[in-house]
């Protein structure tokens, strides 16, 4: 794509995109260290996620203030415009993935001070690698302008959503096992479901990140069935 | 859950915009200003009781184009017309064609507000008066009244309808001349920037005015906004060096257009 006819546009535009990109990055980095923390017990870097969370939220608000600004002074129009409002968009998505890390962070130290069964750590850790993976790689795919490797990435969504069932049932099972386990698996339940909640925010991006690169929707997806729903009615 | 059917899906997803009949059909227009040539085969269809606006650089041939609509390019000598212009099916530029009768269905309003040196009312009336389309003083009072109402300008002017014209404000003055337009029910208006010149307030009662028009009237505007165009039009044409580069409905224009040419103009990174 050529340059405007006026330079500071050009500026402006790419500031935008540059703070998506760094909360890209960020977003990457809570999901890692929150998990870490959990899975290791490490307060301190708990803290850092959480000290993390307002850097997250400052760079959201100079976001929507840059888009705003940019929106009044220059009425973007075609893919301009399509990227002023799909940052927007995007930053929104990323700012609640900051949210939803520090909300792992802040259960670590009650996770910690139960008997956690220690072959929880491994499912939560395949999870959590699965959804490292749909963050780094939406970043990764917006920076690089690759739509088609966003229609995969947004496939891939599924494959959470399995690994999240089965650590779900998992829990399940210790909770039954010894009532002991019940207040650190639900911590961890609320974990799992905030590393599901991230992958579902991840798709939303994939899906604004579509729509600024190619002008056009993805098709609208199935609403799958929450397995673990059935889970919970059939244990009832 | 909320499980949506393959039927609620695609209902959703119905365009927004269903064709219109055409009014106005322009088939391998080509125009020459002497040696030059200024439009190399337009295709378009104005859509009936739509607004279309013409978009593009100076020079693209936009307002050679709307020109052409109302065989305004008969008045310059050098300026020779080719292919054909339909209104109705029926081709404007057939010699048994009146051209006089002709702008009458076709009306214009130009880029400066141009009142004749005459009273309000007798802007208005001007036209009924020399097309007979008005004999008795209750008649014209009539015609003139509801033409500047249509235009919005009636409270704005009743007590002083016998003032001079050119005593009006800019965006009034403006929207006298298309009073004066739609005196004598023309079927199409053609608009040549017709707000450049006016403040921002005056161009949102234009604006408005266009919208209101398109009830009953087919118009065509050649605009350099490119927000005007999108506000007010249904469909967009775009121009670039004589051709017709895209058409389609405003809104995808404007978000998602398919010509390089149109989306660098629009994105403002060319001309």
């Amino acid at each position: 794509m050529g340059e405007h006819t006026v330079s500071s546009f050009d500026e402006e535009l790419e500031h935008i995109d540059r703070l998506i990109r760094d909360m890209g990055d960020l977003s990457g980095a809570m999901t890692r260290a929150s998990t870490n923390a959990l899975l290791e017990s490490d307060n301190a870097l708990a803290q850092r996620v959480i000290s993390d969370d307002t850097i997250m939220d400052a760079k959201q608000r100079e976001l929507d203030e840059r888009a705003i600004t940019l929106i009044a002074k220059r009425q973007p129009m075609a893919q301009d415009l399509r990227s002023v409002v799909g940052a927007i968009r995007m930053a929104s998505d990323l700012e609640r993935i900051g949210d939803l890390a520090k909300n792992i962070a802040k259960r670590v130290g009650a996770v910690g001070q139960g008997a956690t069964p220690r072959s929880l750590a491994h499912s939560i850790d395949a999870m959590a690698s699965l959804v490292l993976q749909q963050v780094n790689g939406v970043v990764e795919h917006y920076v690089r302008r690759n739509p088609e490797a966003l229609v995969h990435l947004r496939d891939e969504d599924e494959k959470i959503d399995i690994q999240y069932t089965s650590v779900f049932r998992e829990l399940l099972t210790y909770m039954m096992e010894d009532p002991r386990n019940i207040t650190s698996c639900t911590h961890l339940l609320f974990c799992a479901k905030n590393l599901e909640r991230i992958g579902d925010h991840v798709t939303n991006i994939a899906e604004n990140a579509y729509y600024v690169m190619t002008g056009s929707q993805l098709p609208v997806q199935r609403p799958k069935l929450d397995e673990t729903q059935v889970t919970a009615e059939a244990g009832s | 859950m909320n499980m949506l059917t393959d039927a609620a899906v695609e209902e959703t997803l119905q365009p927004l915009y269903k064709p219109a009949a055409s009014k106005m059909t322009g088939k391998d227009v080509t125009v020459h200003y002497g040696e030059k040539q200024a439009l190399f085969g337009v295709n378009l269809e104005v859509p009936e009781k739509q607004v279309m606006a013409l978009i593009g650089p100076s020079g693209c041939g936009k307002s050679t184009f709307l020109r052409c609509l109302n065989r305004m390019n008969d008045t310059i000598d050098i300026c020779r017309v080719g292919g054909s212009i339909l209104l109705d099916g029926e081709d404007i530029y057939d010699p048994r064609i009146d051209v006089v009768e002709l702008r009458a269905r076709v009306g214009m309003v130009f880029q400066k507000p141009n009142p004749f040196p005459k009273s309000i009312y007798e802007n208005v009336a001007y036209g009924p008066r020399i097309h007979g389309l008005a004999w008795k003083k209750s008649e014209f009072d009539e015609v003139v009244e509801t033409s500047l109402q249509k235009a919005g300008l009636f409270n704005e002017v009743k007590d002083r309808l016998h003032e001079p014209g050119t005593g009006l404000s800019g965006g009034q003055q403006q929207r006298l001349c298309i009073a004066r337009a739609i005196a004598v029910s023309p079927e199409v208006i053609l608009m040549d920037e017709p707000c450049s010149a006016l403040d921002p307030i005056a161009t949102a009662k234009v604006e408005e005015l266009i919208d209101e028009l398109r009830q009953n009237y087919t118009i065509v505007i050649v605009t350099h906004s490119m927000q005007q165009a999108a506000r007010v039009s249904q469909r967009t044409a775009m121009f670039h060096l004589g051709n017709l580069v895209e058409e389609g409905p405003t809104e995808k224009m404007f978000t998602n257009p398919d010509d390089k040419r149109t989306q660098d103009y629009i994105t403002g990174r060319f001309g």
